[in-house]
């Protein structure tokens, strides 16, 4: 794991959301963070660089924009799992995609811009793998919040 | 969702633009706007409304967890009775550490849950204890249940429209 100092826990914690939208928002959110801009440009490379962060900018919420966000899952016999990985990575409908320890091994995210993409995404993978593929849409929305602060 | 919201050409070409993340440089705005072939101040003008819509739901760090000490992620899942979802499921989501919390369509025979709650901590144990804890709130309201340790991040790239 890399090695985080303060300053990189506080930009992790306090850059979640509010980045500021003004002429020069890295300027103001150092200033917050009581670093200089250059500083905190330099950092924010680095962070990347080193997948502490996996992006930084705006999360766009697609079904607000009558796109359709799915949670599916399939199971992946072992001696094939890397090579389902690949086929199904290789849809950019695919936005994250976790190993899960289940008979249901493989579980991603599609995110399509219209609802029936999910259907076209789903009946892709089908056909590329030859596996059955589970969908699991959210029928209701308890509670999102996925702001977790640096703990190392 | 309700309401989907019409985007112009020139929001979907700003998503387009910034979905790989904001350029880290003095005026990242302005910059954007040089591609969309728009001015600083309108494009700070359509993520505002972008944001103030819902279509964005925030700008700024996208951790991975992994890399920030959240080694440990179990997708807990339950079978809970339909008349009792939704009140348990609020009650479920407004848990500290519980970071999404939905209802789902079971697939029976071979998936019987139907309350999705993602729980982040630093190792399987606090992983399995909050999990406890969930179990705990639901007693008897919960016919089975499950954890599903993340073992590897395949992809995460985000969306891509």
């Amino acid at each position: 794991m890399p090695e985080l100092d303060a300053v990189d826990r506080q930009i992790i914690d306090k850059l979640q959301g509010d980045f500021p939208l003004c002429e020069r928002p890295y300027a103001e959110a150092a200033e917050r963070l009581g670093i200089g801009e250059d500083e905190l440009l330099a950092r924010l490379q680095r962070l990347l660089d080193a997948r502490v962060l996996t992006r930084f900018g705006p999360m766009v919420q697609i079904e607000r924009m009558g796109g359709a966000f799915v949670l599916a899952a399939l199971a992946a016999p072992e001696a094939r799992y890397d090579e389902v990985t690949a086929l199904v990575n290789a849809l950019p409908q695919v936005a994250h995609n976790y190993r899960r320890e289940h008979a249901l091994n493989m579980w991603f995210v599609l995110a399509t811009e219209t609802p029936q993409g999910i259907a076209e995404a789903i009946s892709r993978i089908e056909r590329d793998t030859g596996l059955p593929v589970f969908a699991f849409p959210k029928e209701k929305e308890y509670f999102v919040e996925m702001k977790l602060a640096a703990r190392i | 969702m309700s309401n989907p919201l019409k985007l112009d050409d020139i929001d979907r070409a700003l998503i387009v633009a910034t979905q790989g993340g904001l350029p880290f440089v003095a005026r990242p705005y302005q910059v954007i706007g040089e591609q969309v072939g728009i001015a600083g101040d309108e494009v700070m003008r359509r993520l505002q409304a972008l944001l103030e819509s819902g279509i964005i739901r925030r700008i700024g760090a996208v951790p991975n967890h992994y890399a920030i000490g959240w080694t440990a992620n179990g997708m807990t899942v339950w079978d809970v009775a339909d008349e009792r979802i939704d009140e348990l499921g609020a009650r479920v989501g407004a848990l500290e550490f519980v970071t999404h919390c939905y209802r789902r369509p079971r697939a029976l025979p071979d998936w019987p849950y139907n309350l999705f709650a993602m729980v982040h901590g630093a190792s399987r144990m606090e992983v399995t204890e909050k999990a406890a804890e969930i179990a705990a709130l639901l007693g008897s309201n919960s016919r089975a249940s499950e954890v599903l340790f993340s073992t590897r991040i395949l992809k995460k790239t985000g969306l891509r429209i």
